[in-house]
């Protein structure tokens, strides 16, 4: 496959030079991938401390029994809108911006196939969050209905402030904006890559993008109909979701997740991918069972599509419909536990180098075989009635979201920062800022098992004073104020790296894929000369010409 | 490049999913209205079928459209596309004459649930024809201009793709309403 080169007018400068000011002008108007790509980065890092700070309401709020920080109306306000922001304004734009940084760097391409639509995707990412965060102007301020908006709560006359609405705006615009970049991936994977560069020889991260775009283009128009139908429910007064009026609110609740079960793996897919090139790098050797790595993603992917229902236990959709949502989840189980064991065997004799990176890919699995472990419970219906809608299951996903994919982005953040900005991020800094958020992120939510366990309902404004409650849930808030601590750990160290990180070679891990052969930063046409691809580690074959990987591949 | 026609296909697979969930809401709720306006006694499937022949016919005057451009015949292209551009205008106004016959009957989106998803439906539909209308015409305009040289062009063959979607989306969307409620 010929190398394309896709008709962009070329900026004058070389990109990104976060130390000069270049002016705010060609960023905005850029259609350059890795300009977007950190704006993606940016912008995501933003909405997690707004997110964040969100978390630390609810968890004050919740410090001790029959507490009064905020008025259960701000606390209903608080928890919609840090589900709706860590998800849809900070995991899912961080991935999918990841990707369009990397991508094409990682097949040896240009830019991507539509740059311009590119910068759409990115730019209507920014005007639904204006637009979520806008609904805190209104009279009564933003959704309280949680982010999964069940009817008829969602729905008038249970919601008659402007929240649901403004959220449902800001949600569709993020979701055009989703499935356009998940267009645009699937076309820049599947035509634009160098030479050589076949499917089987794909770094995973671009095989698990590639994976995730496909159900962001399959998966996000559900969604998409179900917030048109809310609208129309809200605006001009249709009965979708309405029981009063003959609609039927189980029906919301089928397209709700029906979009959402998958949404976790397009949460979860990329994370896998950062975690899949960082540890063989820090491992020294190859990844065990490549075809199994990605052939599972894709078992993974066509899986979520038919799990739905196992959100919807306590509906009552009867025995048949629960049996099988409950088999077909532990079936994902599956997959997942086969990449749980190729990562393992992957480090299993290797030299292993714990920077920061591989720290928090290591902390990754064992978080996520947690997740994974509580997952497989609450698939099975009689555990899922008794701990379904109470704290066990927030430790569940926190455990999937968290400790899966936000340690695999932070992996990711150590990991490329090098080669986006040319600086080392400090090791000593980044040493404190993972245990603080291992230490943090495990009090906080470890103990919300047994809250849950024990009866505590999530979403609750608070709490009588059971025994052990109060003690519990303070030590889930101190657990919160670590995190927050990590935070600032990690922000002071991107400031800081950023202007006085150590100056980064091309390569500083002595990594394989086709990034680290360019300049770090990259020039604005990425490569110079893209190396021939004879395997899977382009950098090892070129480096050791007597050892290929794949000692009998030409090059082309 | 072969990559915007990749990109429309796509697109188009992924609106087709946003439409199959329009169609799943409607046959949800067909059948549990009791009282009221329904498919059977409110619509008209001889006159809106007949509109309907004017879309279909338009998707074979769009594939004309494309097959003049290969044969470096831009005259019958801009006819074509013309022709193109004025069945699909037929078939909104089938459409909207229908909806104001509807809403003179006060049946409207907020009536039953056979209004919201009928308006829903059908309304969705007709904004993409609209779309591909605004398309058309500015290949048109192109087309005046001189912009197709031929025997290939991307712009004509995407929006041929979109077309041909949303007339297969109408044939779904006609079955489902009209001919389910009466046959």
């Amino acid at each position: 496959m010929s190398m394309k080169i896709p008709l962009v007018p070329e900026n004058l400068k070389p990109l990104p030079r976060l130390k000069e000011n270049e002016g705010m002008l060609s960023w905005v108007a850029s259609v350059d991938h890795k300009q977007i790509g950190i704006m993606y980065l940016i912008s995501t890092l933003v909405f997690f401390i707004i997110g964040g700070l969100e978390a630390l309401v609810i968890r004050i709020q919740l410090a001790q029994p029959e507490f009064d920080f905020i008025s259960p109306e701000v606390y209903n306000q608080m928890f919609t809108m840090h589900g709706t922001t860590m998800i849809f304004f900070v995991v899912m734009p961080f991935l999918i911006g990841l990707g369009v940084y990397l991508v094409p760097l990682m097949i040896g391409a240009r830019d991507m196939a539509f740059p311009r639509l590119n910068a759409l995707s990115f730019w209507l990412v920014i005007f639904g969050g204006i637009l979520l965060y806008y609904s805190f102007l209104t009279q009564s301020g933003p959704s309280e209905v949680g982010w999964f908006a069940y009817a008829p709560l969602s729905e008038k006359p249970f919601s008659l402030n402007k929240g649901p609405t403004y959220w449902a705006l800001g949600l569709l615009a993020t979701g055009i904006s989703s499935v356009a970049s998940g267009l645009n991936n699937i076309v820049t994977i599947l035509t634009m890559r160098a030479k050589g560069m076949t499917m089987r020889r794909l770094p995973l991260f671009v095989w698990m993008i590639l994976v995730t775009s496909f159900l962001l283009v399959f998966v996000i128009p559900i969604i998409a109909s179900a917030f048109a139908m809310m609208l129309l429910d809200r605006l001009l007064e249709a009965t979708f979701f309405t029981p009063a009026h003959g609609g039927s609110a189980i029906l919301w609740q089928h397209f709700f997740w029906g979009f959402g079960h998958p949404e976790v793996y397009i949460l979860v897919l990329p994370a896998f991918g950062i975690i899949s090139e960082v540890i063989p790098v820090f491992s020294r050797k190859p990844i065990f069972g490549y075809s199994f790595v990605a052939g599972s993603t894709v078992a993974i992917g066509l899986l979520s599509l038919g799990v739905w229902a196992h959100h919807m236990f306590a509906v009552g959709l009867g025995n048949v419909a629960n049996l099988y949502f409950s088999l077909a989840s532990m079936l994902i189980a599956i997959p997942t536990g086969v990449k749980v064991l190729n990562w393992v065997a992957t480090m299993w004799g290797g030299k292993i180098w714990f920077a920061t990176p591989m720290l928090f890919a290591t902390a990754f699995i064992i978080e996520f075989v947690i997740a994974g472990l509580t997952g497989v419970a609450v698939a099975s219906v009689p555990i899922d009635w008794v701990v379904t809608d109470s704290y066990f299951v927030v430790a569940h996903f926190h455990y999937a979201l968290f400790g899966g994919s936000l340690f695999a982005i932070f992996a990711g953040i150590y990991y490329w920062f090098p080669k986006m900005t040319g600086r080392m991020m400090s090791e000593t800094l980044g040493k404190w800022h993972f245990w603080l958020t291992v230490i943090g992120f495990n009090m906080t939510f470890f103990i919300q098992h047994f809250l849950g366990v024990m009866g505590m309902p999530r979403r609750t404004y608070t709490y009588h004073d059971f025994p052990y409650w109060g003690s519990m849930n303070l030590i889930s808030t101190i657990g919160a104020i670590i995190l927050a601590l990590s935070v600032i750990v990690f922000a002071w160290n991107i400031r800081r790296s950023l202007k006085h990180g150590e100056k980064a070679p091309d390569n500083p891990w002595n990594a394989w894929t086709l990034e680290w052969y360019t300049t770090s930063p990259p020039a604005v046409h990425n490569f110079d000369l893209v190396p021939p691809v004879r395997g899977r580690r382009p950098l090892w074959d070129l480096a050791h010409p007597d050892q290929l990987d794949e000692p009998n591949s030409k090059v082309v | 490049m072969a990559n915007n026609k990749m990109l429309v296909g796509f697109f188009v697979a992924s609106e087709s999913i946003f439409f199959v969930m329009l169609i799943l809401a409607y046959v949800n709720f067909h059948g549990t209205v009791t009282d009221g306006p329904t498919a059977v006694n409110s619509l008209d499937p001889l006159r809106t079928g007949i509109f309907s022949l004017f879309l279909l016919a338009s998707s074979f005057t769009v594939w004309l459209a494309g097959r003049s451009l290969s044969t470096k015949n831009h005259f019958m292209l801009k006819i074509w596309l013309f022709v193109t551009i004025i069945l699909g205008a037929l078939f909104i106004y089938g459409q909207a004459t229908e909806w104001f016959g509807l809403f003179a009957q006060n049946i409207t989106i907020s009536r039953n649930v056979f209004g919201t998803t009928f308006f829903t439906l059908t309304g969705f539909h007709g904004f993409h024809v609209c779309v591909g209308l605004l398309m058309l015409s500015i290949l048109l305009v192109l087309a005046m201009f001189g912009d197709f040289k031929g025997p290939k062009s991307d712009g004509v063959e995407c929006v041929s793709i979109y077309w041909h979607f949303v007339d297969g989306v109408w044939i779904v969307v006609y079955s489902v309403i009209y001919l389910w409620a009466f046959f």
